[in-house]
């Protein structure tokens, strides 16, 4: 994936370049002008993804959200997913573990949604962009929604 | 540039820094795997990061709004929409990196209702996310997920675009207006 997008950017760059030099040269001082502004953000938020993963082990987790953990599991399971950052591939094996350990579907649902929808570690950089209202207003909605798909999924599964 | 300058950029790792570091000192041997999870974090977005930046910057200077507004602004209708949910779906990598993205998209001209269902699609709806959450947690699981994430990105980027006002949306875009 990463072998790909490197050789798009080469031969995006090389088309350029021959095109014009000038333009190229822009592009690549706006690259780097974006690539220094977010840097130190991308610090703060892998601080806290790695962090939250190394002191989370699956089993505290799976007793926290299991499957008769009702609301309050579904509660639980939301703030540990919006709080938390643990990118996909890591995070699907570790469901799959939990759910054979004994968590709830419909906490698991709830716990997988707000962890891709909603991130309270990443909204200081989601708000440098869009502001703090539609921050907070597309997390909180995020939020809300995770429980129906929380719902629907576990019905879903149910049948 | 100078020393508070930097700092005030660095501003949020250092608190970051300042959250974990009692986690660390509690369990010393937890915070050293924290640790070295970092490290392999940090070694990964900084390699998808360098080509992403190239592409949009190169993007950003080659592709006039004139070229994007039609297909993906106001007024675009289910067009726009489809190609947002397309672009979201079709990306690699966490949800940061949708951040600058998004902002390359706003200032070509792209409404803000559609880069709400970009930066959700790209969120919940990733192609190889879904085939990897299919395996790990079954098709019905899956799929019925995948679903009602698109039905609520929609309906939350509608939301959003209505619930915001005038002002405020005219100030997120302004302020990619600059240049």
């Amino acid at each position: 994936m990463t072998l790909i997008l490197y050789l798009l950017a080469g031969g995006c760059l090389v088309a350029s370049a021959i095109s014009s030099r000038e333009k190229t040269v822009k592009s690549l001082k706006k690259a780097w002008k974006s690539f220094a502004n977010i840097v130190p953000a991308f610090f703060a938020v892998l601080l806290l993804v790695s962090f939250s993963v190394a002191f989370l082990p699956e089993r505290v987790i799976a007793s926290l959200i299991g499957e008769e953990s009702g609301f309050v599991g579904q509660l639980l399971a939301s703030v540990l997913g919006s709080l938390t950052l643990i990118p996909g591939f890591i995070a699907f094996p570790m469901a799959k573990i939990l759910v054979e350990s004994g968590a709830g579907i419909a906490q698991m649902a709830v716990f997988v949604s707000t962890l891709m929808m909603v991130g309270v570690a990443t909204a200081p950089l989601e708000a440098s962009f869009f502001g703090w209202r539609a921050t907070l207003l597309r997390n909180a909605m995020a939020y809300c929604y995770s429980f129906v798909v929380g719902y629907v999924v576990w019905m879903a599964v149910a049948v | 540039m100078n020393a508070s300058q930097i700092l005030g950029r660095w501003r949020s790792p250092l608190i970051s820094l300042l959250l974990v570091l009692p986690l660390g000192v509690w369990r010393p041997e937890l915070g050293k795997s924290a640790l070295l999870l970092l490290g392999e974090n940090i070694l990964m977005v900084m390699g998808i990061l360098p080509p992403v930046f190239i592409l949009l910057g190169l993007f950003d200077t080659w592709v006039p709004r004139e070229r994007v507004a039609p297909h993906m602004g106001d007024g675009s209708g289910a067009k726009g929409t489809v190609l947002s949910v397309l672009l979201g779906a079709c990306s690699a990598g966490p949800l940061y990196i949708a951040f600058p993205v998004a902002e390359v998209m706003l200032r070509k001209g792209t409404s803000l209702r559609n880069v709400f269902v970009f930066i959700g699609a790209w969120s919940t709806m990733r192609i190889p996310m879904i085939l990897f959450e299919i395996q790990n947690l079954g098709a019905v699981f899956g799929l019925t997920r995948y679903c009602v994430s698109l039905v609520g990105i929609l309906l939350m980027a509608l939301l959003l675009d209505r619930l915001l006002d005038a002002a405020e949306k005219k100030r997120i875009v302004a302020r990619f207006q600059a240049e």
